[in-house]
């Protein structure tokens, strides 16, 4: 009872709506993802909903997709890698290009951003789902036409992207691919420090671990 | 009362042992480590393909033990040998389980006088017995009649494309039915020397191109003398052996490239030389013929295999045979391993330092100069059964074949190529179905998509009647309710 009234019909509208709006950005992306957040035509909700799609799409792509194109070992998936392999690099890439533009005068919040990019996955959505069924009712010589649409659907998402880049900070298209390549260095250097963050905690696990063990052997 | 119920649990844990010992003694009677790679790469055991039936050593025919023997040739139903050591060639006769001592060949007639050879490394007779000697040391190849009256002698290539300071030390030779001998010599890497029948130099065969990159030219500049001495020269490939296959085409193996390019099938070990020297090996396989696919590393032995040996048998599988790890690797006419077997150790049927191996039939000889002795292999049923099938595929019996094959699974249901095989017979039989399910439990995309594009056409054309019943509905049905509203409209408005 509780939830239908906190899910109410207003607020159902308005998931739908935002939810719409990606099929416009898609098609107009610098006037999309200008409302998407100036005029406030995007929700977070939309975004979540996408990128879960976007993850339930990419484990069933593996699982679905027939074999001649893609061919994966069933005693070596691991779903929960499958899923890492996209959140992680958007996580990482999020926060990077958000420290980044705070010091480069970009206008976006890290919320903005996090909201761009899951719109901006929406090509994958709509292309890599009908894929899965196309994979299944083509031979391997008319499959030169799948491989073509994977690569298209990259080269959708990397525009989307820029433009969104561009549209959220208010930057031009010079410093939007200036502060995309900034963002990837960014990135590679959050990794290395999380990196070494997690080496020097375990070492430093390990040496109680080898200073508790030291004390038992000496006392049985 | 206590002590009973011990002894009965005792006796209980000992009929156990027993009821369960089956699967061991199975395992014990595997002496040979088989091994097929499957689509990863990984290996997978399976039952013996060969198994070693006899070993010889020198001291059994009473003629004193091999030296560092280098040469091995079979053919009809001797098998002979080029004991480089003792300076002679021992001819044996095969039988069907044992070898035995036809004679041995020190000496032959040279003109009036008696000549003897120097470590000689290989040998091979034609087809109308004449000997063919690598007479290594002397600096030529004696070619004897089958009475070892001396014919001719081909020396060493007086040409400009020969190096005339160099040595001229042949290791290695075949001759063909028309009595043009291949020859290969050490430190000789512009590829296989060819003599006329009349034993006039006629030119190289098969020479590789040198392989040369701006990236390597760059490094060499940048690295020190000594770093430079390090590196691998840009010579092109030095053949190490050469047979012939029924046909007449050169096999040839090489053991010196570089690592990276053995995957991507640039390095070529196994090469199949035609009459003007281009490598026309079949590779249908998943990888190039290049012996271990996975290297692993452990007992001081790691890196690539090194093929020493090939020998194309009449029904177009040929064997290769490494130095580093002692192994033999089968392979069918397309290129795809069929298996792999033995290994380095002292126990019969693996070796110490394998230098040649020879076929008789489908029995192996294989020729180990560290232990001087000579191993003969003969095929287990299960080789046996995949021979069968290979044959009946090549014959274009396509039932028979998957019968075999489905014989090969039993013994093995981890072969990979055995799927491949029953796949294949059910697509020629029109089975599309159930060729595609055994398509797809080994992932043979090629295959299965051929198969699938013929499943498809037949599911169309069967179902095209509801396709069309479909489409009509969905014209007419829209069109004959928009008529009848018409008509009700108008009726309606009178």
């Amino acid at each position: 009872m509780k939830i239908a009234e906190k899910i109410n019909k207003e607020s159902l509208n308005e998931y739908k709506r935002s939810l719409r709006f990606s099929l416009h950005v898609i098609g107009h992306p610098f006037d999309g993802f200008w409302d998407l957040i100036h005029e406030k035509r995007g929700s977070m909700a939309a975004a979540n909903t996408i990128l879960i799609a976007v993850l339930l799409i990419r484990i069933w792509r593996t699982q679905l997709t027939n074999f001649m194109f893609i061919l994966y070992r069933p005693e070596k998936f691991n779903v929960l890698m499958c899923v890492l392999e996209i959140l992680v690099p958007i996580a990482i890439g999020c926060v990077s290009n958000w420290c980044l533009t705070t010091l480069f005068d970009g206008k976006g919040t890290l919320k903005n951003i996090y909201m761009a990019v899951c719109y901006a996955y929406t090509p994958y959505v709509l292309l890599q789902l009908p894929m899965i069924f196309i994979s299944n009712i083509v031979t391997r010589e008319e499959g030169v036409f799948w491989s073509y649409m994977d690569r298209f659907t990259d080269i959708w998402i990397a525009i989307l992207i820029l433009a969104a880049m561009m549209m959220i900070h208010d930057y031009g298209l010079g410093k939007a691919i200036f502060a995309a390549i900034a963002t990837a260095i960014g990135m590679l250097i959050i990794i290395f420090i999380l990196l070494l963050f997690f080496s020097l905690i375990s070492d430093g696990f390990a040496y109680f671990i080898s200073l508790y063990k030291e004390i038992v052997f000496r006392f049985y | 009362m206590k002590r009973k119920k011990i002894i009965q649990r005792f006796v209980c844990l000992l009929l156990a042992m027993i009821l369960l010992s089956p699967a061991a003694t199975l395992k014990a009677e595997n002496n040979f480590y088989t091994y097929v790679y499957d689509i990863w790469g990984e290996a997978k055991e399976s039952p013996d393909a060969y198994s070693a039936q006899l070993r010889v050593f020198g001291i059994d025919f009473g003629i004193g033990d091999f030296r560092q023997p280098q040469g091995m040739y079979a053919a009809g139903d001797r098998v002979y040998i080029a004991d480089t050591g003792n300076n002679r060639i021992v001819e044996l006769l095969a039988g069907t389980e044992s070898l035995s001592l036809v004679r041995v060949i020190d000496t032959f007639k040279n003109g009036d006088a008696d000549d003897t050879f120097k470590s000689p490394n290989d040998v091979f007779v034609d087809k109308k017995g004449d000997f063919y000697i690598c007479d290594t040391e002397n600096k030529r190849v004696v070619h004897l009649d089958k009475d070892l009256n001396l014919v001719k002698l081909l020396l060493q290539p007086v040409d400009e494309t020969y190096d005339a300071s160099q040595d001229f030390l042949p290791t290695k030779i075949v001759v063909d039915d028309a009595g043009r001998a291949l020859v290969l010599g050490r430190n000789v890497n512009k590829g296989v020397i060819q003599y006329s029948p009349e034993g006039e130099f006629t030119g190289y065969i098969g020479a590789s191109k040198v392989t040369f990159s701006m990236v390597d030219y760059i490094w060499k500049k940048l690295s020190t003398q000594a770093q430079r001495a390090q590196m691998e020269s840009f010579v092109p490939t030095e053949y190490n052996n050469i047979a012939l296959d029924k046909d007449g085409f050169a096999y040839v193996t090489t053991s010196v490239f570089s690592e990276w390019d053995l995957k991507d099938d640039k390095a070529k070990p196994i090469r199949k030389l035609n009459s003007m020297g281009s490598d026309i090996l079949i590779k249908n396989g998943d990888t190039p013929p290049i012996g271990d696919i996975d290297w692993g590393e452990g007992a001081g032995i790691k890196g690539p295999s090194k093929l020493i040996d090939v020998t194309p048998l009449e029904n177009d599988i040929y064997y290769a045979i490494d130095r580093t790890r002692c192994r033999i690797f089968g392979y069918d006419s397309q290129g795809q391993l069929l298996y792999a077997f033995g290994g380095n150790g002292n126990m019969m049927g693996y070796f110490m330092n394998p230098v040649a191996l020879d076929h008789l039939g489908t029995d192996l000889y294989v020729l180990d100069s560290r232990t001087n002795s000579v191993t003969k292999l003969v095929l287990t049923n299960y080789g046996i059964q995949i021979n069968n099938a290979i044959l009946a595929y090549q014959k274009g019996d396509y039932d028979l074949s998957a019968d075999y094959w489905r014989e090969v699974l039993k013994l093995n249901s981890n072969y990979d190529l055995a799927y491949l095989g029953i796949g294949r017979a059910l697509l020629r039989q029109n089975r599309y179905e159930e060729a595609m399910e055994y398509f797809e439990l080994k992932y043979y995309g090629r295959a299965y998509s051929k198969a699938f594009k013929l499943w498809r056409k037949e599911w169309i054309e069967e179902h095209i009647a509801y396709f069309i019943v479909g489409l009509l509905i969905l014209i007419i049905v829209p069109k004959t309710i928009k008529t009848v509203k018409k008509v009700k409209r108008e009726v309606s408005e009178e």
